[in-house]
């Protein structure tokens, strides 16, 4: 018979999925469950729950030392009310385009990264953020940057007995900052963000092919760093170290876009299926990288 | 394990023993009763379920019900407490039996609703309530993007969305004066005489605003087993089933294993006599993947804990014959033996001399059109439930074809047809879809066999499998004009996959010729078809019959011929329309009510003024180098009302009781359509009395005699002309037994009825005094009773197509305007201007709902709709347009009466649909140069193309 656990501390959630692990029936993790039921239409489960959504420490969107913690009980709505700078700005236009409100309600953004779709508008954003997924266990914790947490089509990092408990999300200027060896320079720098999502209809739609991108610049327009991620077009959203080192440095103007070629997107894999050819997910993609940085420049 | 989940719903406080992990939408049905929740998908894709948690909207079908404990829910049944303070909360709500609020009770949203006509079949309406509700309490005067955003979560599959954007955007102007306004006022109910042309608010609406209306999830008698069909995963596969008794073994509860020996009667079924192709139960191989090979009965409960995987099924799956290609290829295997080399039937139309028509022309186009199966997508999947009673079986299912189920249900227990009866449930959406058997079989012979009530309720996915879907077409097509436009010659031919069983294939084999060259005079055509099998789903009715598909066909073709002869697409068109007196293709001459004309002269000034907008935007957006170019496109139709060339008779009684109450006894199905609100209108209007004070009984075999099928456009003009004729005879009965003229005024009240002629004093008949005489076999009484009967004047068509097939036909003309992204292939419907000759609109807000909802789904024709069996069988995948894809939308109302027509009117429900994607695909051409002739106009297909005609 099928066990459910609701419970309101951590201790007691990672000492469950110990458990599970070591009574050969790993629990499912289940969130906003979202993604949890569209799985199992008409089909007969027998698994063993761990609910989350009761936990107090998974509450909240905050600033922290260096950046923001997106608590893993955060949800998309949450995410899009909250006034946040303007390098959350892709990540904040992708909350209000996961499916519709009755899903942005109750999905979490640590869930979106955990189901590991191929299409989860969250993981470009995320990706290009440079947001780190932290993980508790009864082991211990561990950060593990979203580039290496997704390692597939529906494939993470998280061990069975592990929970996602947040996401942090470096201040990409005081990033910069910290990089140019001058902490205290942050203020010198700003970063905007944008994602561009390309599907078949007005709401509801799974990406057939997006973009997300954070620039961040000097105050004469220098591009200190850019960051552009695709997603939909291969297994794992894929970030675009090429063109990002070619724009470093460049002036962020409109035009900008025209440095995007073909070859910058080699890393992606696209595949045809109903929503779209490959061909098309390879030219779309090109299409909506160079009109987000246009975005950006503009 | 279960647990005790506390939580508040309406308002008040409910504690029930269930799964944790139990859905939030399943408990407030099935263990609350709160049967307003409805459920289309089971994956937070419909929206249906939407309900307000915390004041939040979410998918019910997404919430564990352990994470509601604590919470407060609000549900549709909750919303009207909230005008009358009347209290109540759930107990009032769910399901069948319960009453439905009084009108003024409601809350002013639902009021809002039924006043703009913004819920036809109803099956959406909680859920957009409970989006809107959750909108309104939140956001201030909230912005129409703004109510796009709240309801962009919700799919309708009926309204095209503008009436419910309507509805809410008045509550939100003014949601204290709309409601206080609307309640004083009362809905619309005209006089006596009045109700022809009134908008008369729906008369079955107020159960689809609170949730009461009982569909056909949402009964579930006592001691009812659940039926659930196991379904082949193979396109084409030889089976056979193991020994069951281990699988009884260890589900003990498990009642029975139906298999093909099972069905008592013949185990075929399907729409023609002739066509009874398809198994209930398959016998030992399968033609289509979701085909029912066996069928398991138990308590539900039980169902739900046996895997499919469980049962013994060998499978030898066989190499599918996956297109029209591989079956007419030499060698192909056979479907069925009565189908030599594959082909179902054919379809043929030839008149005058085609070659010389093509010889000396001023202008000749061709085209190739190829579409794809497109699914109903109905938001309410296939359910309904069975009981023996005695030697016979009554099923309570949502149909379009009450009579029609009756006969096949009868064939499959192997009992006479006035053994079954069949009870429409409200239909959640239909379509054509629900024209064929979807539950009935399985549920009829379950409950026959055990002597239990039994139910079935499809999943998304099954419905998706199993169901019928429209026809995919390969059409070939070419025309010819002379230098001034005027059509010559035309040719045509088209292959329709009609996967693994007949269903309607005859039907669109039949329809499409006599359609295939468009609302014009042609004199020369040679028109052929052909339906063939192969192992996919079954494809049957669909809005239109495959007229959509071969409209894409011939308005390209009309876009073509005017582009090279340099004349103006409308004037093309207009120059050779049908007309009264005109010959049409079958050589039938239309003596009255041929509206194209005046449809197209009705847009000529949005033709003209949105076109040099259009123009001027894209010079515009040139110059700031913007990839999106914008176009005008027009497409015209025709489209015969009701049956081709068979008999299509429709009787509707209507009685006068005791207590002086006119029962109309319909069995025309509303299946969101409006038919019930129609023929109450015409019914009302021959007899003369207030639409208001007519009762209506829809649909039970046993109550109502036999009104067709709600399919073809034929409810208002053939079933109307019944009710029309019901409705009259009755008045000459009253009038006669009163013994006064026949323009004397009928009052019906307190068992009396009374008589008023100018000039003479007032007659009164008390009915109670009368014998009382029974109408139909369930009891129902009447003092007096009257039938009409109509069937539509139409002749056979000989081996080259020629005859009448039908007696009047609808016609109508749309613009599109689009943009497109030039860079990426995407295509925005920006305006829609719909003119349509429905001869007269009985009521006009549910002709502009039928019209809306026609684009809505000739738009997802157009763009986005692709059904790949195996691939797109959900409501993720299988995209059809949402509240932000579909555009304003301007109607305007030709009337040009039917001499023959109820009040002069015809028919709208397919119609609508059938120019709308020709339409958008010609704005795609004009604002690119890019012709799509493949659908869906995916944003890949698009880019292609535009990328090809630019090289």
């Amino acid at each position: 018979m099928a066990s459910y656990l609701r419970p309101a501390e951590l201790p007691a959630a990672l000492e469950a999925l110990a458990q599970g692990v070591a009574e050969g029936r790993p629990r499912v993790v289940v969130a906003g469950a979202t993604d949890h039921y569209p799985a199992r239409v008409g089909r007969v489960t027998d698994e063993d729950v761990l609910d989350v959504s009761a936990l107090a420490a998974f509450r909240g969107i905050r600033e922290v030392e260096g950046g923001w913690w997106i608590a893993a009980g955060a949800t998309w709505t949450q995410l899009a009310e909250q006034p946040l700078p303007a390098c959350f700005d892709g990540l904040q236009r992708a909350a209000v385009a996961i499916g519709g409100l009755q899903i942005q309600n109750r999905a979490t953004i640590a869930g979106n990264v955990c189901n590991a779709s191929p299409a989860a508008d969250g993981v470009p954003n995320l990706l290009v953020l440079d947001a780190v997924v932290e993980l508790a266990s009864v082991r211990g914790a561990r950060r593990v940057p979203v580039g290496e947490f997704v390692v597939g089509n529906r494939a993470t990092v998280r061990a069975p007995d592990e929970l996602v408990t947040g996401l942090f999300v470096p201040d990409p200027a005081a990033a910069i900052g910290a990089a140019a060896g001058a902490p205290g320079r942050k203020d010198e720098f700003v970063a905007s963000s944008t994602f561009l999502k390309l599907g078949a209809r007005a709401y509801l739609v799974i990406s057939i092919a997006m973009v997300a991108a954070v620039v961040v610049r000097d105050a004469g327009r220098r591009i200190a760093s850019a960051r552009l991620a695709v997603g939909a077009c291969s297994p794992v959203a894929r970030r675009l170290p090429t063109l990002e080192a070619e724009l470093a440095g460049r002036t962020l103007e409109p035009g900008i876009g025209d440095l995007v070629r073909a070859d910058h997107l080699t890393a992606l894999s696209p595949i045809d299926d109903v929503r779209g050819t490959a061909g098309y997910r390879r030219a779309s993609a090109l299409v909506l990288v160079r009109r987000a940085l246009e975005e950006l420049a503009s | 394990m279960t647990a005790w989940i506390a939580f508040s719903v309406n308002g008040r406080p409910v504690d029930v023993e269930v799964d944790p992990m139990r859905r939030l939408a399943d408990v407030l049905r099935d263990d609350l009763g709160l049967t307003g929740t409805k459920i289309g998908c089971d994956a937070g894709d419909c929206g249906a379920c939407t309900v307000r948690l915390d004041g939040r909207q979410v998918a019910a079908c997404l919430v564990p019900v352990a994470q509601a404990a604590g919470t407060e829910v609000r549900t549709v049944e909750g919303l009207a407490d909230d005008g009358s303070g009347s209290g109540g909360g759930h107990e009032r709500g769910g399901g069948a039996g319960l009453k439905p609020h009084e009108f003024a009770d409601l809350a002013a949203l639902q009021r809002a609703f039924l006043e703009a006509g913004a819920a036809q079949c109803g099956i959406c309406t909680p859920g957009m309530l409970m989006a809107a509700d959750d909108l309104l309490e939140r956001t201030h005067q909230p912005t129409e993007a703004q109510v796009r955003d709240a309801l962009g979560g919700v799919l309708c599959r009926c309204t095209g969305y503008r009436k419910i954007l309507e509805a809410v955007a008045v509550v939100a102007a003014a949601p204290d004066a709309a409601a206080a306004e609307v309640a004083s006022a009362g809905p619309s109910l005209p006089a006596s005489g009045g109700a022809v042309g009134a908008r008369l608010v729906k008369v079955d609406g107020i159960g689809r605003v609170d949730g009461t209306a009982a569909f056909g999830a949402d009964e579930r008698p006592e001691g009812c087993l659940g039926v659930r069909a196991v379904r082949s995963p193979h396109a084409r596969a030889r089976f056979t089933i193991g020994d069951l008794e281990a699988l009884h073994a260890r589900h003990p509860g498990l009642v029975k294993v139906l298999t093909a020996a099972d069905v008592p009667g013949q185990n075929r079924y399907g729409i023609y006599p002739t066509g009874k192709d398809q198994p209930v139960l398959a016998e030992g191989e399968v033609r289509h993947r979701g085909e029912a090979v066996c069928a398991l009965v138990a308590e539900e409960a039980v169902l739900d804990a046996i895997d499919d995987a469980e049962i013994p099924i060998a499978w030898q799956p066989l190499d599918p014959i996956a297109d029209i290609d591989a079956a007419t290829a030499p060698g192909a295997p056979l479907l069925h033996a009565h189908a030599p080399g594959n082909v179902l039937v054919r379809g043929r139309l030839a008149r005058g001399d085609v070659d010389r028509g093509f010889a000396a022309t001023g202008a000749r186009a061709a085209v190739e059109v190829e579409t794809t199966f497109v699914e109903h997508a109905y938001i309410e999947p296939e359910a309904g439930w069975a009981r023996r009673v005695g030697d016979r079986i009554e099923v309570t299912v949502s149909t379009q074809a009450p009579y029609m189920d009756r006969d096949e249900v009868a064939l499959i227990l192997g009992i006479g047809p006035g053994q079954v009866r069949i009870v429409p449930t409200a239909c959640g959406g239909g379509f054509g879809g629900k024209l064929d058997l979807g539950v009935h079989g399985l549920v009829a012979v379950a409950a026959w066999l055990l002597d239990r009530p039994a139910r079935a309720v499809w999943t998304r996915p099954e419905s998706m499998a199993a169901s019928p879907k429209r026809h995919p077409a390969r059409i070939r097509a070419s025309a010819a004009a002379d230098s001034d436009g005027r059509l010559t010659a035309f040719r045509f031919h088209g292959d329709f996959d009609t996967g693994a069983y007949a269903s309607w294939g005859p039907t669109v084999a039949n329809r499409v010729p006599v359609h295939a060259m468009g609302p014009y005079a042609v004199p020369a055509v040679l028109a052929t078809s052909r339906a063939i099998h192969t192992n996919n789903p079954p494809a049957g009715a669909f809005r239109g019959f495959g007229v959509p598909q071969a409209a894409i066909a011939h308005e390209a073709l009309m876009d073509d011929l005017a582009a090279q002869l340099g004349i103006d697409g409308l004037e093309i068109r207009l120059r050779n329309a049908l007309r009264a007196g005109s010959m049409t293709a079958t050589g039938q001459v239309l003596r009255a009510s041929a509206g194209l004309a005046a449809c197209l002269e009705a847009l000529r000034p949005a033709w003209a003024r949105l076109r040099a907008e259009v123009e001027a935007w894209n010079v515009a957006a040139a110059g700031r180098r913007d990839p999106a170019r914008r176009g005008v496109g027009i497409g015209a139709m025709w489209y015969g009302i009701g049956n081709t060339s068979i008999a299509n008779p429709s009787t509707i009684e209507i009685g006068l009781d005791r207590a002086a109450v006119v029962t109309l006894y319909s069995g025309a199905v509303d299946i969101g359509q409006g038919a019930s609100t129609i023929l109450v209108q015409i019914a009302a209007d021959a007899l003369g009395v207030p639409a208001g004070t007519v009762r209506l009984v829809s649909g039970d075999t046993d109550r109502t005699k036999d009104a067709g099928k709600s399919s073809a456009s034929r409810q208002t003009f053939v079933s109307g002309n019944a009710a029309r004729l019901a409705g009259e005879a009755l008045r000459r009965d009253l009038l006669r037994l009163a013994e006064v003229g026949q323009d004397a005024s009928i009052e019906l009240a307190d068992g009396r009825a009374t008589f008023r002629e100018p000039g003479r004093s007032a007659v009164t008949i008390d009915l109670a005094e009368l014998p009382e005489i029974g109408v139909g076999s369930a009891g129902d009484r009447a003092v007096l009773a009257a039938t009409g009967t109509f069937d539509p004047a139409t002749t056979p068509l000989d081996t080259d197509g020629q005859g009448v097939p039908y007696e009047t036909y609808a016609f109508g003309a749309q613009l599109a305007v689009v943009e497109v992204d030039v860079e990426l292939g995407t295509t925005r419907v920006l305006r829609i201007v719909a003119a349509h000759d429905v001869g007269r609109a009985i009521n006009p807000t549910q002709v502009e709902g039928q019209i809306h909802g026609g684009i809505a789904q000739g738009l997802g024709l157009a763009l986005m709709e692709a059904y790949v069996p195996g691939r797109t069988e959900n409501l993720h995948d299988y995209l059809i347009p949402t509240v932000g894809d579909v555009p304003e939308i301007e109607i305007i109302l030709v009337e040009d009466p039917q001499p023959s027509g109820p009040y002069g009117a015809k028919g709208v429900g397919e119609p609508a649909l059938v120019p709308t994607a020709p339409a958008i695909l010609g704005a795609i051409h004009a604002a690119t140069g890019a012709r799509i002739t493949t659908l869906p106009a995916t944003p890949d297909r698009v880019l292609a193309a535009i990328r090809a005609s630019a090289s």
